[in-house]
């Protein structure tokens, strides 16, 4: 359809090598120039200075050479970012939704995952926002990035040329578990890709998840873990019926884990911070389901056995 | 130290002992009492730098834990950037050597000079007690980003205040020198016979009182944000997380310029002095100066181009990005033109300083890939951004400061140090400098993201050649800091002008007198006149 805006990465990188290009010849130009003078008017070869107190021309020269390189770099950067801003009208919209630490992707069908999984050449518009704190998500190999900022929708769109696994970071700090914040691009051959988007998409609808997928695919496990070891937030080991010191208004009270209290602690994670933790975790309201919320705290009552 | 001739070490004042130190308003012993403190928190952050690349040296945990990390970082980010580089050369050398450059006795303000003084320690020291109290160091990045730094447990309230005293240091140390260039030059030293130092110091100060108080209501906000939720920045409570970069970047932006703007007057001053000649384009280097200070208030929205912020205004300050690089390159084209038909001496402070020119143009072209708008969705927030400010601040500023410091050592001490210690301590950290960064620009390329405390195997072997780098880097500090300490004691006498140079503060004694000159210098022609 429109040659020019297939390619980005063929653009970004062209737009790199250019600008590097004409950096590493100003670069070796001064280097040189630096040199062979220090090396020619070395004070032993050249005991006599000679004063001269400028040369109206040549600064002129590097006034309005480099001006003119400058806009010329400029453009070409803004060309690339025109065609990076506009994503084609058949994209296909993923919502994705950053938390810390892990990725959540909403597919039209109301599909979710935690990878990104696309099909080959159609190009792709990702809708993107966050649950608590900055954000960033990038793509290296297709040259893309925009921030996900809690209250506010950004965008980017790529095009996935070629079929594969490929890296996606986060790239904006956003705690401890920043370095982990990791997720998977995968690029799928049509076929495979709609077999998968239809047959899950109708699978999930019926039957409630198991209770672990559910875990991971919210980010709860990227903080809690199921074995007892404490990380960002209290292990799920044993955690039902312990009696615990919370701090509600900022005052510290105790209270024993049941089923009400874990509810509260996922719609309302500030209203009873656990003491010696951080008020960090994101509300689950509107994004766990009643039905759902019910299939954890049920997995957390087993792990007590 | 101890001429027979009286200098101000051995003229005390009012009190004495330590007292003579802390509560002295003479600019030069201030300007040693910063040096001092900033040079022992560099040496800090220092560590903490070569703790994070041999924690980098493998994938996974290596020698500390992931929250551990996330508070090494930032702490070094704090001291380097608010501790250490931005009252760097102005409040060090810029105290001790502004007035003897003009020649005046001291600056305008010599007891808002001592106050400034003491307000940078106290803000230190409210930064330093951050680290052990409370929730511990502050794990947010020296950006203080929101909402993060709003939900964090640390302690960034006490340390986002200790920066908030050091904003109140600078701001004065700002009025302090415009004040003093202003009202305080000798007789017959006109604004164009001024060397570029003091112009450099005079952009500087008028980008001190314009820019911080922004971030320091900035902070104050964040503060009150944190105690009262009273919901500016929380987007939970209605606040803008936007507004925060803004407001930050209004000050972080230009602050770039506070570091790099008296390294570039360090660098106009040594050139014409080792090459014999005056500097070529003189008024235009003076002139470079302000409009980069200009230019430079109005292109803070380049760290915010993947931010979400509408793509018009990020078009806007791509392009008074590009601007504001032609009047830094106008200066380094000068540079190496002033080194045309010269006399030239290759000694330390000159060696150092083509050090600077080497690794500054490659910090500022690396800039213009990130000032790009379709190359800087790339490469932002990646290692490629670390590379590029090590390049400008560490490669540029530091290794002026250090040109600086070789310099200027004989007048401050009256002493010389070894000359081939100084070299060699020169080339390991140029050496250790390129083989410590220069790969973090193709780890960024290559997508490898910026303060991650674990990173995928395919990245190892240039994270592996980045710390070899680093201790290469750390020896020839060792070898620079060992080569001046002794020399301030036991160095040979170095005379009154050892380099022959012809600015002002080399027509008194060194060390100098307590009131600077004799008899009140009258200044009849331009900087840098040697025949």
């Amino acid at each position: 359809m429109f040659a020019n805006f297939l390619n980005q990465i063929y653009k970004v990188d062209d737009i790199f090598f250019l600008i590097v290009g004409i950096s590493v010849v100003i670069l070796a130009f001064i280097t040189i120039a630096m040199i062979f003078f220090l090396i020619k008017f070395n004070r032993k070869k050249n005991p006599v200075a000679k004063d001269i107190e400028g040369n109206l021309l040549l600064e002129i020269i590097w006034i309005v050479v480099p001006t003119i390189l400058v806009i010329i770099m400029f453009y070409y950067g803004w060309a690339g970012f025109r065609a990076m801003r506009n994503p084609p009208e058949d994209a296909m919209p993923v919502k994705v939704t950053a938390r810390m630490w892990s990725w959540s992707f909403t597919y039209e069908n109301g599909l979710k995952s935690n990878e990104l999984n696309v099909p080959l050449n159609k190009p792709v518009k990702l809708i993107i926002t966050s649950e608590d704190v900055l954000h960033s998500l990038f793509i290296p190999v297709f040259r893309v990035k925009e921030d996900a900022v809690p209250g506010m929708e950004t965008y980017l769109w790529f095009l996935p040329d070629s079929l594969g696994k490929y890296d996606l970071f986060c790239t904006e700090y956003c705690g401890t578990g920043h370095h982990a914040m990791i997720s998977k691009v995968n690029v799928m051959s049509p076929e495979e890709f709609y077999q998968w988007y239809e047959k899950k998409g109708e699978a999930e609808d019926i039957k409630a998840k198991d209770a672990l997928i559910l875990m991971e695919e919210n980010g709860c496990l990227g903080c809690h873990t199921t074995d007892g070891a404490v990380e960002v937030g209290p292990s799920f080991k044993g955690l039902f019926g312990h009696v615990t010191v919370v701090i509600t208004n900022g005052k510290e009270r105790v209270v024993t884990v049941d089923e009400e209290y874990l509810k509260k602690s996922m719609l309302e994670p500030d209203a009873d911070v656990v003491k010696g933790f951080d008020a960090i975790m994101p509300s689950q309201k509107d994004v766990l389901t009643d039905d759902e919320i019910q299939t954890i705290i049920d997995y957390i009552k087993d792990l007590n056995d | 130290m101890e001429n027979s001739e009286l200098n101000f070490y051995n003229t005390d004042g009012r009190y004495k002992g330590i007292f003579s130190w802390i509560l002295s308003t003479d600019h030069k012993r201030i300007g040693l009492l910063y040096l001092t403190a900033m040079f022992s928190f560099f040496l800090v952050a220092v560590t903490l730098g070569l703790l994070m690349r041999l924690e980098l040296i493998a994938p996974g945990e290596t020698i500390m834990t992931a929250p551990v990390y996330n508070a090494v970082f930032t702490v070094h980010g704090v001291i380097m950037i608010f501790l250490f580089i931005i009252p760097g050369i102005p409040a060090g050398l810029g105290n001790f050597f502004l007035p003897l450059q003009i020649g005046a006795q001291d600056v305008a303000f010599p007891r808002i000079n001592l106050m400034s003084w003491w307000f940078y320690m106290s803000g230190a020291m409210v930064i330093l007690i951050s680290l052990f109290t409370g929730g511990g160091a502050p794990d947010t990045g020296w950006t203080f980003y929101v909402p993060y730094s709003l939900k964090t447990g640390t302690n960034v309230t006490l340390a986002v205040f200790g920066v908030f005293l050091l904003g109140i240091s600078s701001t004065m140390t700002g009025i302090n020198f415009v004040t003093t260039i202003h009202r305080l030059r000798a007789p017959g030293m006109k604004w164009f016979r001024m060397p570029l130092f003091s112009w450099a110091l005079y952009a500087t100060g008028w980008v001190q009182i314009l820019a911080t108080p922004v971030l320091g209501l900035t902070l104050l906000l964040l503060i009150l944000e944190r105690l009262f939720n009273i919901g500016l920045f929380d987007p939970s409570r209605g606040g803008d997380p936007l507004l925060f970069e803004h407001l930050f970047w209004i000050y972080s932006h230009p602050a770039v310029y506070i570091m790099i703007l008296p390294a570039m007057g360090v660098v106009s001053e040594i050139i014409p002095v080792f090459a014999r000649r005056t500097i070529f384009g003189y008024k235009m280097i003076a002139f470079s100066s302000i409009a980069i200070a200009f230019v430079g208030y109005l292109v803070w929205g380049h760290h915010m181009f993947t931010s979400g912020m509408s793509d018009i205004s990020r078009i806007v300050f791509s392009f008074l990005t590009f601007i504001v690089a032609v009047p830094s390159g106008i200066k380094v084209f000068n540079w190496v033109s002033s080194m045309y038909k010269g006399s030239i001496d290759l000694k330390s402070p000159l060696l150092f300083t083509v050090a600077f020119i080497f690794l500054f143009s490659i910090g500022g072209i690396t800039g213009l890939v990130n000032g790009a708008l379709a190359t800087n969705i790339h490469v932002h927030g990646t290692y490629f951004i670390v590379a590029h400010f090590h390049y400008t601040m560490f490669g540029g500023t530091a290794f002026a400061f250090f040109a600086a410091l070789h310099y200027w050592f004989p007048k401050m001490f009256g002493r010389m140090y070894r000359e081939r210690l100084a070299k060699t301590a020169c080339i390991f950290l140029f050496i250790g400098f390129n083989v410590l960064y220069f790969p973090m620009f193709i780890l960024g390329w290559e997508g490898m993201p910026r303060r991650y405390y674990d990173y995928l195997p395919e990245f190892q072997s240039l994270q592996v050649i980045s710390t070899i780098g680093s201790w290469i880097l750390v020896a020839g500090i060792v070898i620079m800091f060992y080569n001046l300490i002794r020399s301030v004691f036991r160095g040979e006498k170095a005379g009154n002008n050892p380099w022959g140079g012809s600015t002002l503060e080399w027509t008194t004694s060194s060390p100098p007198p307590a009131e600077n000159f004799e008899e009140v210098p009258v200044v009849t022609g331009g900087p840098y006149r040697f025949r």
